[in-house]
């Protein structure tokens, strides 16, 4: 059996190597790569990607040559808009993966245009699988972030746990209420095999977020007197999940993340940076002045992060696919060290 | 003199022990300036600990308190097992105490579950967290015990530790026994456990519960010495100590279903309670004066 498979998000660097991996798949015979581009504007979907911001922007012509992009048909389409029931009702799609969800604000459209392209795309993209006859498989990209961070949460998040503070703003909050949107898909056409991956932050050498741009600055604020765990996952293993789930039936909600974790400390002497720490209300002013200029995201989310920290528990993910993922946290770190030659200050033996 | 390394010829000269020493201590702060090290999902530092921050507790608990240790058969050298103890001293200077002895008596790391306001601190949430310590929660309890951890609790909570000097040795309310439907639900036995000489090391006679309340703290203690004394108010009394651990009380008799019994987990709860009520009366008359040469 052939398959059409429609992937969201595709101008940025991880939606991108989706959407090629999937183009190579024999049993695939047509994959649509859309983005929404949120600058109006005549040009094409990989020139405006630098636009879409946040998390790893690579424009999709970069995967052309290694033969298989060339399946890869672009389609541009704002998700806030009705036009994708028209793609999906066009080309017979049956497998949506959805990767469109935007971390932070662009420079140029700030925040109210980033929940928009979040929340309405997803509901417009949702509404247009609902109606859809022929589409049997979704896949939607969440974020561990729906956990939050908080003192008084258990130290693993499992994805049956509810958190304690939820997150209230930002980023997170959207993914919240995506998965709020999905879940009410997922009742409501239990036809459809639904997967909904919640992935730690991505790290790898192709990967530009605020998490990787954080790391190499030469001098990293800390909140005073907070060590948080964070969880990071490989793109390669990120990509082999996505295809996994976009090519076979794993119905639930995952959480996808590396072994182990990292203290924010080991992080910073494995990058050979200095840290600052700083009591949470500078660090908080801090956070806003950057997130002014555009350099670093500073949200209160991070500031929470920063503090308590998070880790998640992937065994459902393990069992569910056989299979675990290549990178650690520490080896994905260490992996996107090496990629931008970052190493400890003292000793730096540990390559 | 007849212990010379070189003398007796088994010992090669080049590898003496200073040395060795030096050459350890160097790989140990490489392994740390590189963040080369290992931490568990609940951010457990065992190389910090073991060769840094316990080592800074160990003279208070020998010769501070002389901690003495009593029926450390009861631990089990391995596997799950949930240790269960009066808390008390106005200050959670027992846990320490008791991790220490868990530590270097039993060979055994203790994780500890602790109330959430020492996860919202600044430095004492990371602290417990890189000692081994978690938040009291049945989530990380239930996690910690599947993965064969010694898990310590102190049921009482603020309610003992923060309690006045004249109620010494009167075990308070235990909580909801969450933690004995996590033992039942992990199947490990239970250690009921007494700690002697606590309650004498800030002994608390007054609270100041408004200015605790402003300070969102649980309770603010007046002790014959703080805040009289000032910083020095808060040095602990030297009083004798004493800990034993009791005969386990088993849960795997139980169905792990049991744990969703009210009526089942209430009489284990109480069960224990009072099985720690007897040990810690029988230790505290063994003990006798809390500063022997003096009282």
């Amino acid at each position: 059996m052939t398959h059409t498979v429609l992937v969201t998000g595709v101008s940025r660097h991880i939606g991108a190597r989706v959407a090629s991996v999937l183009a190579a798949d024999p049993d695939i015979s047509r994959v649509i790569g859309v983005d929404a581009v949120s600058d109006a504007g005549p040009d094409s979907v990989s020139d405006a990607g630098s636009d879409v911001a946040s998390d790893g922007l690579s424009p999709p012509p970069g995967n052309r040559d290694d033969g298989t992009a060339g399946r890869i048909e672009y389609v541009r389409v704002d998700l806030r808009s009705p036009d994708i029931a028209q793609v999906i009702a066009a080309a017979d799609i049956d497998t949506v993966v959805h990767m469109s969800l935007v971390s932070a604000p662009s420079r140029s459209t700030g925040r109210a245009a980033m929940k928009e392209h979040n929340v309405i795309g997803t509901m417009q993209l949702l509404g247009a699988c609902q109606r859809s006859a022929t589409v049997r498989r979704v896949v939607v990209r969440s974020t561990t972030a729906v956990y939050g961070s908080s003192p008084r949460d258990p130290a693993v998040f499992t994805e049956d746990l509810e958190p304690h503070d939820g997150p209230s703003h930002g980023y997170a909050k959207d993914a919240v209420e995506v998965e709020g949107y999905v879940r009410g898909f997922a009742r409501r056409r239990p036809d459809v095999t639904v997967s909904l991956l919640r992935f730690a932050n991505f790290l790898g050498p192709g990967v530009d977020s605020p998490l990787t741009r954080y790391f190499t600055q030469p001098v990293l604020p800390t909140v005073f007197g907070f060590d948080p765990r964070l969880q990071f996952v490989h793109e390669d293993d990120a990509v082999e999940v996505l295809r996994r789930m976009a090519t076979e039936d794993h119905p639930g909600t995952y959480n996808v993340a590396g072994a182990g974790v990292l203290l924010l400390s080991q992080c910073v002497r494995r990058a050979g940076r200095l840290s600052l720490p700083l009591p949470s209300p500078a660090f908080r002013l801090l956070g806003t002045a950057v997130r002014r200029a555009g350099l670093v995201d500073y949200s209160p989310e991070q500031l929470r992060l920063m503090s308590h920290g998070r880790a998640v528990d992937t065994a459902d993910l393990e069992a569910e696919l056989g299979w675990k993922p290549k990178f650690s946290t520490g080896a994905a770190f260490d992996d996107f060290l090496r990629s931008r030659e970052l190493r400890p200050l003292v000793g730096g033996a540990h390559l | 003199m007849t212990a010379d390394p070189v003398a007796d010829g088994t010992a090669d000269p080049a590898a003496d022990p200073a040395a060795d020493r030096t050459a350890e201590l160097l790989a140990f702060l490489r392994r740390r300036l590189t963040g080369d090290y290992e931490v568990d999902e609940f951010g457990y530092d065992a190389e910090l600990t073991d060769k840094v921050l316990l080592d800074l507790l160990r003279p208070l608990y020998r010769h501070w308190f002389r901690v003495e240790t009593a029926e450390l058969k009861h631990i089990p050298d391995e596997g799950g097992a949930l240790v269960v103890a009066n808390h008390a001293g106005t200050l959670p200077v027992d846990a320490l105490m008791m991790q220490v002895a868990l530590h270097d008596e039993a060979g055994r790391a203790l994780r500890l579950l602790g109330a959430d306001l020492v996860y919202q601190l600044p430095v004492l949430g990371h602290l417990s967290r890189k000692t081994g310590h978690t938040l009291a929660c049945p989530e990380d309890a239930d996690r910690l015990l599947r993965k064969g951890e010694l898990v310590g609790v102190f049921p009482e909570g603020f309610k003992g530790v923060g309690k006045p000097f004249s109620e010494r040795y009167k075990l308070q309310r235990f909580g909801r026994g969450g933690f004995v439907a996590s033992a039942i639900r992990a199947g490990v036995p239970i250690v009921p456990t007494a700690i002697v000489g606590s309650e004498e090391i800030y002994p608390k006679i007054g609270d100041l519960p408004s200015l605790a309340r402003l300070l969102g703290l649980p309770y603010l203690p007046i002790t014959p010495f703080f805040p009289l004394l000032g910083p020095l108010g808060l040095v602990p009394l030297p009083s004798k100590w004493m800990i034993e651990f009791g005969e386990p009380i088993r849960t795997d008799e139980y169905e792990p279903g049991a744990a969703d019994d009210p009526m089942l987990v209430f009489n284990l709860t109480d069960h224990v309670r009072e099985v720690i009520q007897q040990l810690l009366d029988q230790l505290r008359l063994r003990r006798g004066h809390a500063f022997p040469p003096f009282l």
